[in-house]
Formats: C-alpha cells, sequence, structure tokens
C-alpha cells in the first residue's frame, strides 16, 4: 500500500468515526438541552405536581400537564386499536395468502400512503371524519359534537400508521423462511394452521416491536392530530369530546406568550417529557423482543 | 457414532416384512409437465417408485430434482406461476386432479429438505405437532410416539433430558434427524428426501444415510441428491435427471457400469 492511499484511509476512517459519533451524541444532546431548559420550572414545582396536576393556566403561574398526558395517551389508544388489526390482518393475507399480482400492486400504494405529508391527511381529517363524526357518529350516540374529537384524531392517526406498520409487518413476516413453510405444510397443516402456529411464532419479536414502534410514531405524530382534535384543555374520556395532545401544545404555543414567566420552561418540559415516554415505550418493547427472541 | 445409531435400529425392527415375490408399485407418475410460464422446467416425467426402495433422483443442480419432489406432494402450489399438468398416483389415489384434501395427502409424504427446518417449538413439539394435525389427543399414545420416533432417528439418548429445549438448539445434524423423525410421526408412506446431506458435515450425513438405509425397510424413499457416491451407496433404482428429463433409469450397477447415454457417461466422468 501506496502512503497516500494510507493517508487516504485514515483520513476516511476517522471521518466516519466522527460522523457516527455525532450521531450517537444527538439525542444526547437534544436530551441535555431540553432538561437544561426545563430546569426553572422543574425547581419551582415537584416533577409529581408537575406530571399530576390537571390545572393549566400559565398566567397564574399554574402548570399542570395531566390533561395533555391523557389526551395523547387516549388518541395513541385509540389509533392503535384502529390500525394494528387492519395491518396485522393485511400483512398476514398478503404474505399468506394472496396472489403475486396483488401484492405488486400494494407496495407502490403503500409508499404513495407513507409519502404523504401529514399536513394533507390533516385536511383530509378537517374535510371528512371531523364532518362524519359531528353528522353521524355524535347522532348515534344521542350527542352533538363539533366533530373535533379525540375520535377524529385516533381515526387520522390511525391512518397514518397503518402504511408504516403494515411495511414493518410485511418486512417481518417476508423473514420466515420458505423452508419452514414448506416443512410445516408437509407435515399436514394447512395454510392457516402454518400462519398462526409457525409463521407468526417464528417472527413473533418482530410483529410485537412492530406495533410498538407503530405506538411511538403515532405518540409523537403533531400536526395532523393537532389539525383535528380539538385542542382544549380538559380531562374527558368521552372520545366524542376534544382532546389536546402534548405535541400539539408544544406546536400550538412555541413562540408566543414567551413575557410570561416559566412559560417558555413549560414547554420545553413537555417535549422533554414526550421525549421521555417515547423513550420508555420504545425501551418497553425493545424490551419484549429481547424476551421473545431469548425465550 | 453412526454404527451405534444403525444398531440401535437394528433393534428396533418389530415385525420383520414378509417378502413379496412382485415389487409393489406405490408411486406412479406419468406425463408430467411442469412449467413456467416461459420456460418449462419438467418435461414428460414418468416415473413408477417401487415399495421399500431408494429411489434415487440423479443430476445436475438445476435439473429439477426439488420440484418433481415438490410436485408430489404438491408443495407446487405455493408458486401459482408453476403450470403442473400429467398425472401422479399415489397407492391409485390422484395427486394432482382427484383429491381436494391436500393436508390429509400431504401426510402420506414426509419432506426432509435440503438443510433442516425444525419448528419453533421445543423438541418434544416438534413431534407431536404432526400428530396433533391428524387430530391424535391422547398425552400418552403422543409420549410414546415422540420416544420412538426419536429412537427410530438415534436421537432420544442424546436428547431425552432436554425434551423442553428449543429444536434450535441442537446441531444442525441433529436437527436433521429430528426434521425426520418429525416426518415419521405422521407415518407417511413415502419419505422424500431433497439432498438431505448436503448441509452437514460428513459424520452426520453418514448417520442419515445409515438411516435411510434402515428406514426403507418400513417406507419407500425417494432421495435427491448430486453427489454420485451416495447414488452408489444407497440407490435400490437410480433415475438420471437433464435439464427437466428422465434421460436414463434402472438399477445402479447397471447404469453406472454401462451408461447408455453420452450424458450420462459425461456425468459420471466428472463425477469421479
Ligand atoms: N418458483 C420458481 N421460479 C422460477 N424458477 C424456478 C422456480 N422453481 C424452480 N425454478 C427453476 O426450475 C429449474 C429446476 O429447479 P430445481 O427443481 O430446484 O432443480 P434442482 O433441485 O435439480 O437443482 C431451475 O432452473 C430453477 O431456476
Ligand atoms: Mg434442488
Amino acid at each position: 500500500m501506496n502512503f497516500s492511499r494510507v493517508i487516504y484511509n485514515k483520513f476516511l476512517s476517522s471521518w466516519m468515526r466522527i460522523s457516527i459519533t455525532v450521531i450517537i451524541l444527538i439525542p444526547f444532546a437534544i436530551g441535555i438541552a431540553l432538561l437544561l431548559k426545563s430546569l426553572p420550572i422543574i425547581r419551582s414545582d415537584s416533577i409529581f405536581n408537575l406530571v399530576g396536576s390537571g390545572k393549566w393556566a400559565p398566567s397564574e403561574g399554574k402548570f399542570g400537564f395531566r390533561p395533555y398526558i391523557l389526551s395523547s395517551v387516549y388518541v395513541t389508544l385509540f389509533s392503535f386499536l384502529f390500525a394494528a388489526p387492519v395491518s396485522f390482518l393485511s400483512a398476514i393475507y398478503l404474505t399468506q395468502f394472496a396472489r403475486g399480482r396483488l401484492i405488486k400492486l400494494v407496495y407502490p400504494v403503500i409508499d404513495i400512503l407513507a409519502g404523504i405529508p401529514s399536513v394533507i391527511y390533516g385536511v383530509w381529517g378537517v374535510l371528512v371524519i371531523v364532518p362524519f363524526i359531528s353528522g353521524f357518529v355524535a347522532p348515534v350516540f344521542n350527542t352533538s359534537s363539533s366533530g373535533f374529537t379525540i375520535l377524529a384524531g385516533g381515526i387520522v392517526l390511525a391512518v397514518m400508521c397503518i402504511p408504516y406498520m403494515l411495511n414493518m409487518l410485511l418486512e417481518v413476516l417476508k423473514t420466515v423462511p420458505t423452508g419452514l413453510k414448506e416443512a410445516t405444510l408437509s407435515l399436514g397443516a394447512t395454510n392457516w394452521e402454518t400462519t398462526k402456529h409457525v409463521v407468526l411464532r417464528n417472527c413473533f419479536s418482530g410483529v410485537v416491536s412492530s406495533f410498538g414502534l407503530g405506538i411511538t410514531k403515532a405518540f409523537g405524530e403533531t400536526l395532523a392530530v393537532m389539525m383535528v382534535v380539538g385542542n382544549t384543555v380538559h380531562i374527558s374520556f368521552n372520545p366524542l369530546q376534544s382532546g389536546y395532545p402534548l405535541p400539539a401544545l408544544i406546536a400550538n404555543n412555541y413562540g408566543e406568550m414567551l413575557s410570561i414567566p416559566l412559560y417558555d420552561s413549560a414547554l420545553m418540559f413537555a417535549a422533554l417529557l414526550l421525549m421521555t415516554i417515547i423513550l420508555v415505550i420504545n425501551l418497553f418493547f425493545r424490551f419484549l423482543m429481547y424476551r421473545a427472541v431469548n425465550q | 457414532m453412526y454404527q451405534e445409531v444403525c444398531d440401535n435400529i437394528e433393534n428396533l425392527v418389530v415385525e420383520p416384512k414378509v417378502k413379496r415375490e412382485e415389487p409393489t408399485t406405490v408411486l406412479k407418475i406419468s406425463n408430467l409437465n411442469v412449467n413456467l410460464p416461459n420456460h418449462p422446467i419438467l418435461k414428460n416425467i414418468n416415473l413408477e417408485v417401487q415399495e421399500n426402495k431408494i429411489t434415487v433422483l440423479l443430476g445436475p443442480s438445476g435439473c429439477g430434482k426439488t420440484t418433481l419432489l415438490k410436485s408430489i406432494n404438491r408443495l407446487t402450489s405455493l408458486t401459482p406461476e408453476l403450470k403442473v399438468t400429467g398425472k401422479i398416483l399415489i397407492e391409485g389415489e390422484d395427486v394432482l386432479n382427484g383429491r381436494t384434501n391436500i393436508p390429509e395427502l400431504r401426510q402420506k409424504m414426509g419432506l426432509l429438505s435440503q438443510r433442516p427446518f425444525p419448528l419453533p417449538f421445543s423438541i418434544y413439539k416438534n413431534i407431536a405437532y404432526g400428530l396433533k394435525l391428524k387430530g391424535v389427543r391422547d398425552k400418552n399414545l403422543i409420549e410414546y410416539n415422540v420416544e420412538k420416533r426419536l429412537r427410530e432417528v438415534g436421537l432420544w439418548n442424546e436428547v431425552k433430558d432436554r425434551l423442553n429445549t428449543p429444536a434450535s438448539s441442537l446441531s444442525i445434524g441433529q436437527q436433521q434427524r429430528l426434521c425426520l423423525a418429525r416426518g415419521l410421526a405422521v407415518k407417511p408412506k413415502i419419505i422424500l428426501a431433497d439432498e438431505p446431506t448436503s448441509a452437514l458435515d460428513p459424520t452426520s450425513s453418514k448417520t442419515i444415510e445409515c438411516l435411510l438405509k434402515e428406514l426403507k425397510k418400513h417406507y419407500t424413499i425417494i432421495l435427491v441428491t448430486h453427489v454420485l457416491r451416495q447414488a452408489v451407496r444407497l440407490a435400490d433404482h437410480v433415475v438420471f435427471m437433464y435439464y427437466g428429463e428422465i434421460i436414463e433409469q434402472g438399477e445402479p450397477q447397471e447404469l453406472f457400469k454401462h451408461p447408455k447415454t453420452e450424458k450420462l457417461r459425461n456425468y459420471l466422468i466428472d463425477g469421479n
């Protein structure tokens, strides 16, 4: 190896190392920045109070995050209830039962759905889902509703999550070797038994982690949800009432009313909270996956 | 070690088969054609497989041996593009056209593939699974069968203390024998073995070869191989295939000593 190539190699590998380091450091940098920025509010009140209290009155210096957290959880839960079964059943059908032509048709559709900007999902939600809820769903339950509701947020979010989850599930299900299916079939199992007993079991951890990552995405999604969920603060378990998820709180208010003391810090705390929750969900599903693989 | 396995199996032979004068045809394939939309894979295959014999399908890679095996137990239906025509009779039953209960049909054949695919269960459940599919619910009967099948493939002593550990924890040679035992549990008529030793080390290969030799007392075996020596060691009947066609078939001694066709002659020269 000649001298210039040695230099070039050293140069290249050091750059690679720097790039990797930057990538690894970014989450820590963000976390630390958020923590520093939210220190004032954490100092002014206990974290337990901040998270547990339901009173949100910035001008009085009261910052209670519970309604926002619950809204986020609630919207995410709804979206998961809609998105998970649909993606799961579609993925099974497409990989185990459908003919090749349908799969060829579905992949570009998934790509298109996944590539649509979230603002368009939001507009669609406002134009279709919101009137649908106020016009049809609410009357069925004998109530009136503006349509800007937790349910609308859940539906829009579910539609956004489906391509994402479906894509992951398809990848996961495709990893099952053909030979394993053939072995099971040759023992006299039907297609459905093969899927249920062997295919799903073989990629159980992958299925669980697909769901987990889908939840993480739903929890953090901001714009489209914000457009249909109503954005008013109150705690309610009625999905036909409006909600105010954490990401919407941050996006709606950051940069405004910063003259109010601690407000800026409170929003940073919300961001820290959001990041922590997503991290916890992520780690939880990784743990499940680890258990599934090593059982 | 395989010697020991062979001895074990010798002891297991409970009821020696009564020798029949006339060989019985278990499987009869006539005018089988398998086509992809643009090119043929198998062309006009005619073949009779005799009971309690090892029929060896010999031929270079890509000549359609695996496809032939998969047509027999209809795994070809996993690939909808494949068009299978012709007639395959198993004990007089039409595989391709007649009956519709494919799972039941597949239980007449045990499949042993190129590399082992243990089911994602414990060792015990791997063998019990086929029985459960057959509708066997009696725990004692299942237990008895698991032990019997594991003994049949010489695996019992190696795994009897860890029946509930995942099958994937076995060595690859043990896994292959487990897959064989699993196939035997559904009481197949025929064992379809697709290059079962190609992923194994020499010792494990010998063990499998030895097992096949013993198992032919109770089963009919179709063995795919491209290893000439394996064919010489095991075959009762050799079928030489080349580019989707059966070129020659017959008794191994005769076929290997006096090949009638240029293609087989060349194959034998290249193989040695
Ligand atoms: N599903 C399939 N799609 C495309 N080609 C196939 C398929 N199955 C088999 N073939 C083709 O058929 C030929 C025979 O394959 P195979 O039966 O696997 O041969 P062998 O087992 O003798 O090596 C090969 O040329 C292979 O490319
Ligand atoms: Mg093959």
